[in-house]
């Protein structure tokens, strides 16, 4: 379980977290929503310990990752997959070297297991063999998305934080990577935390749903209680309403 | 008048900070060498990178430098009946100053520009955090293979610069002006004396390692997209040569 603890953090005066308190729990999929550039990403970035908190913590099992250091740090990551908005696949590697690229590194299983677990990973996200030799360049925005997914399973991690994984998407796309989301974790059972805004397809995944606004949590429940929230905010933003009719 | 004075301090404190980054990155990255895993293959394709694949530049400004001192050098020392000098002119020329300085410069412009550009794309296109979220440290991955091998691969190319401009040297002053081959030899093993090849492989070794600090650091801190990625490089570029031509006051003060 992770547990976020008065988590807060400004940036150039401006506070992008302020004080945010909430629970993943251990196996679900939990979705945090919220407008673009409130601070999800940021929030993402604290919880795998890429950026430092001015305040409060990051605990995992009880470790909080905002003050390891070193080979904690490193302990904590390793239970982690980090699936980032525009895949961040190293653009020197070919897309089966991209998959394979965590065992290789952070293993010392032989060259023939390394084939088949990544062959056996590409599949799982329906990349056909014609694809292994290309470059990211070469791809297109779902595909990468899914060459990204690949490379978080490969290293069977029990967290995975997804960034926005199906922003630019067209839906049938957008349906294809949600549905490669909840497939891969009934199978793996992992803990999923998705920064998303595409309402209405993340009630359709989501165990619980938290939003965030003004750098605070300010509703979280199963989507059905989302749905049913009497927060204005939270309506506004679910119903897809212009901004200017909230001033 | 006190605004001037406060935007001076405040650059010369920035300039400070930015001087003490460096050296802290720097020290990390060397650190990093000696810790596992290794990296050699990484190293080994930084050599390759940084080293082979600039060798065919400094093989022909090498040439045009030596052949350039050889003419320059030629009429000068006709003056004073002294074309038989020649040799130790263009040797000492060469091993003191042109060679480590010139080859420093062109790795620059050539490897270290590149090596900027490529560590800032990994940056703004996330890669870089890729690699820490998979508890791999970017540092030890990217960074530290490029300054070992840039450490590595500067002397050794300007061991190269030096003998093809030697080589240019004769080309234009034995071969096509006339000067007797014995004395062009005989006068550069008289004159170049053991302190001025390693006061040559020091600045090499220096001037190696300021140029892929600069691209790395450059690189690895840069921000805003792609004008971001242009200023980095640009930056590279130009500190590279200052700090290169500012080292070689300092380092030849100390050897003269």
């Amino acid at each position: 379980m992770i547990r976020i603890v008065d988590l807060s953090r400004t940036f150039n005066g401006h506070a992008v977290l302020d004080g945010i308190n909430l629970e993943i729990l251990q196996g679900e999929i939990t979705v945090i929503i919220g407008k673009s550039g409130v601070g999800k990403s940021v929030l993402l970035k604290h919880i795998i310990g890429l950026l430092k908190p001015d305040r409060g913590q990051v605990l995992i099992e009880g470790q909080d990752i905002t003050k390891a250091r070193g080979a904690d740090l490193k302990a904590l990551k390793q239970r982690f997959a980090y699936l980032f908005q525009n895949g961040a696949l190293f653009d020197s590697l070919t897309v089966f070297e991209n998959v394979a690229f965590p065992l290789r590194e952070k293993t010392k299983l032989p060259e023939a297991e390394i084939i088949s677990r990544t062959k056996e990973r590409l599949a799982q996200v329906a990349l056909s063999q014609e694809v292994e030799n290309k470059y990211p360049d070469e791809l297109s925005g779902g595909m990468k998305k899914r060459v990204a997914l690949a490379r978080a399973l490969i290293q069977e991690p029990e967290i995975i934080l997804f960034d926005e994984p199906v922003t630019g998407l067209d839906p049938p796309m957008t349906n294809t990577v949600f549905h490669l989301i909840t497939k891969t974790h009934q199978a793996s059972g992992y803990t999923a935390l998705i920064v998303s805004h595409d309402i209405p397809e993340i009630f359709g995944i989501a165990d619980h749903v938290a939003m965030l606004h003004k750098g605070r949590i300010i509703a979280y429940g199963s989507p059905d209680e989302i749905q049913r929230e009497t927060n204005p905010v939270v309506q506004h933003f679910i119903q897809g309403e212009p901004d200017f009719l909230e001033e | 008048m006190i605004n001037l004075i406060r935007q001076l301090g405040r650059q010369t404190l920035s300039l400070v900070q930015e001087a003490g980054r460096m050296q802290l990155f720097l020290l990390e990255a060397l650190g990093l060498f000696f810790i596992p895993p290794y990296r050699p293959r990484s190293i080994i394709k930084q050599l390759q990178f940084i080293g082979v694949r600039s060798s065919s530049i400094i093989l022909l400004t090498g040439a045009f430098t030596g052949m350039v001192l050889g003419l320059q050098g030629f009429y000068t020392l006709r003056k004073y009946g002294s074309e038989g000098a020649l040799g130790s002119a263009v040797a000492l020329s060469l091993v003191r100053e042109l060679g480590p300085v010139l080859t420093a410069l062109m790795v620059s412009g050539r490897a270290g520009s590149a090596i900027t550009a490529e560590i800032g794309i990994m940056r703004i296109t996330e890669q870089l955090d890729a690699l820490d979220t998979m508890a791999i440290n970017p540092m030890q991955y990217v960074v530290m293979p490029k300054i070992i091998a840039g450490l590595l691969a500067v002397p050794l190319l300007t061991a190269i610069f030096n003998v093809i401009g030697i080589w240019g040297g004769y080309l234009v002053g034995v071969v096509l002006l006339g000067v007797s081959s014995g004395s062009y030899f005989s006068g550069m093993v008289q004159s170049v004396e053991s302190l001025d090849v390693n006061g040559g492989i020091v600045k090499s070794l220096v001037f190696g390692l300021t140029i892929m600090l600069v691209a790395c650091y450059k690189g690895y801190y840069t921000a805003r997209g792609a004008e971001g990625v242009s200023r980095a490089t640009t930056q590279t570029v130009v500190l590279s040569a200052v700090l290169v031509l500012g080292w070689d006051y300092i380092l030849t003060s100390f050897f003269m």
